[in-house]
């Protein structure tokens, strides 16, 4: 019986591992051994020159700018993201006239909750094309509607323009993005406790004052991995930007890391290189969630 | 955007049941606005979608002299060339014959380490969990060169299978931490029952608790469909044989090559193509979808 045991679990793990460690586990600790090269790719020869791609990557400005640009959807993106998301949970499953005490959402929710999911299903890919074509210059419809309604001053190239092609793509990712954080914080209001929300109603709390109170702290954890989720795909966002401005914005206004990491590797053949600024972003990515869990360690003390 | 915060207007109580947003001062300005928003959020969420099909039937010369009205005539021949000429209906293939064999392979697969996993104790059972939910953390893009030379060195570059295997195993993270968490919920008589009769380990597995877990593993199958649906980064850097591009490559590269002599009207067929499987998929199963997510976001 015992024998049997473990030939089973060996048997039912050989083959799913051996794929993970191949083609997940080798690549990723590859690449720091590679980052510490000075490979140039399809020949052999490669040469081990310590941290001098590190060295090389402190003092390389186009890194840092496309490192400031990931920031700024970092910065950007999730807050708006997760705030439009929370809203549209909170109008959707708690904010209702009718259903149970602390419950139900205001008319049409459950109409809502189907719509409000379409754009996150939309390949970003295909979100790309579309968006490209929204903000063309002449073409658009973002012009043409602006002309429409009579801003016509406020028309413009909106991806070719160095200030607004980033806040452009930042729009594309909010839309993309909310419905998956709505779907999680509706399900997160739905498994809330009910009383707290009764009691709130008997003390006569409003219901910005009840989100802010009870639902905001409730679902702390909630808002916080999807924080660092989101976050840590702020830090990649290649798909997108690759579609709608494929050689970095005007200027390389647009251009982030992954690109730039990309075009190193398989455009110019620097793939030590290429692997260091892999390493370096993914160093600053567990800065990132470190971070979070921190402050928000901090915040809870006080709570 | 964000919630409103002006101050509430004083209103008369509503009936009792309300919900927990504050009956006594229930704002009713602040209620109108917040309707607003939903329905504004709606109009977003649907009207591109819906434009870009009324394009898709109208001829190049109406897609940029009239953007906003219906199509004058609907071309339905646009679908027959983006099909054809444009090769959607070559990546429409590909996409399909590469993702659904990963879907398939990553549930078995996944389903046969979370039930170990989930169900069995031995040393090292930790160390296999924690490695395998690491790789959902890990950006991709860091171990894209090392994986190109391990799938070159493989002579898998540029072949079905080749990019159904690398898939299956940037999938597993995911679909081991749903999958995990879901058979530690099934009850463990069933098996001990079975064994008792002289079913072995794996007879248990197949017979009783894949059955079992059916539920988990449609909505984590679902999910992983649409991922890899969206996949783009591995096949630009694993696929580059442009007979076997997957659909987002292939329409990336149409967008791309959109210049003087372009065809608009077939780019946007195409994109209705590409975004129809995903729709169908999602309005079929879509509050399996909405469980599926909630549960996995709350662990």
């Amino acid at each position: 019986m015992r024998y049997g045991k473990y030939r089973f679990i060996a048997s039912f793990l050989a083959v799913p591992l051996l794929l993970y460690i191949v083609f997940v586990v080798s690549p990723y600790v590859q690449a720091v051994y590679i980052s510490m090269t000075d490979w140039r790719g399809f020949s052999a020869e490669r040469n081990f020159i310590g941290l001098a791609n590190y060295a090389e990557l402190a003092g390389d400005t186009r890194f840092w700018s496309a490192m400031w640009h990931n920031a700024l959807l970092l910065i950007v993106v999730p807050v708006v993201t997760l705030a439009i998301a929370l809203f549209l949970a909170t109008m959707t499953t708690l904010a209702g006239r009718r259903g149970s005490v602390g419950r139900g959402g205001v008319a049409g929710s459950r109409f809502y909750q189907i719509v409000f999911v379409f754009p996150y299903v939309v390949p970003l890919v295909i979100a790309g094309v579309l968006y490209q074509f929204f903000y063309n210059p002449q073409a658009g419809l973002l012009n043409g509607l602006l002309r429409l309604v009579g801003f016509e001053w406020l028309a413009r190239p909106w991806l070719g323009d160095t200030t607004f092609a980033l806040p452009a793509v930042m729009a594309v990712l909010i839309w993309a993005f909310v419905g998956f954080y709505f779907v999680v914080f509706s399900s997160a209001m739905k498994s809330l406790p009910s009383d707290v929300f009764e009691a709130a109603v008997l003390d006569g709390a409003g219901r910005v004052r009840t989100f802010r109170h009870i639902t905001l702290p409730m679902l702390r954890d909630s808002v916080q991995t999807s924080y660092i989720y989101l976050g840590i795909m702020m830090l990649d966002c290649f798909t997108l930007l690759q579609v709608m401005l494929p050689d970095g914005g005007p200027d390389r206004s647009t251009e982030v890391v992954a690109q730039y990491l990309y075009r190193m590797a398989f455009t110019e053949g620097r793939f030590g290189y290429a692997s260091a600024i892999g390493v370096a972003l993914c160093l600053l990515t567990l800065v990132l969630a470190v971070v979070v869990l921190r402050m928000d360690r901090r915040a809870r003390v006080e709570f | 955007m964000s919630i409103d915060t002006r101050t509430p207007v004083a209103e008369a109580p509503r009936q009792a049941g309300k919900p927990g947003a504050g009956r006594p001062t229930g704002p009713g300005g602040l209620h109108t606005a917040g309707q607003g928003l939903l329905v504004v959020w709606a109009l977003l969420c649907v009207v591109p979608l819906l434009w870009a099909v009324l394009t898709s039937f109208k001829s190049d010369r109406e897609i940029f002299l009239n953007p906003w009205g219906l199509p004058s005539e609907w071309h339905f021949e646009n679908f027959v060339r983006a099909w054809t000429s444009a090769n959607i209906g070559r990546y429409f293939i590909n996409s399909a014959i590469v993702v659904c064999s990963a879907v398939v392979l990553v549930m078995l697969l996944g389903a046969m380490v979370s039930y170990v996993l989930a169900r069995y104790e031995f040393r090292g059972r930790n160390l296999i969990y924690y490695t395998l939910i690491a790789g959902m953390t890990f950006p991709l893009f860091l171990a894209l060169v090392p994986l190109f030379f391990v799938v070159q060195n493989l002579g898998l570059l540029d072949t079905y299978h080749g990019l159904v295997l690398v898939y299956t195993a940037y999938a597993l993270p995911f679909t081991v931490f749903f999958l995990t968490s879901f058979f530690r919920t099934l009850p463990g008589e069933l098996v001990e029952a079975a064994m008792l009769d002289g079913c072995s380990h794996a007879g248990a597995f197949f017979r009783i608790m894949l059955p079992l877990a059916r539920p988990g593993i449609i909505s984590v199958g679902i999910l992983n469909f649409f991922g890899l649906w969206n996949q783009f980064l591995l096949p630009l850097v694993l696929m580059r044989d442009q007979e076997r591009y997957v659909l987002s490559q292939g329409l990336a590269v149409l967008t791309a090559n959109q210049g003087y002599r372009s065809d608009w009207s077939a780019l946007f067929a195409g994109l209705v193509i590409a975004v129809l499987p995903v729709l169908a998929v999602y309005v079929t199963f879509q509050r399996r979808i909405q469980e599926g997510l909630g549960t996995g976001a709350l662990k």
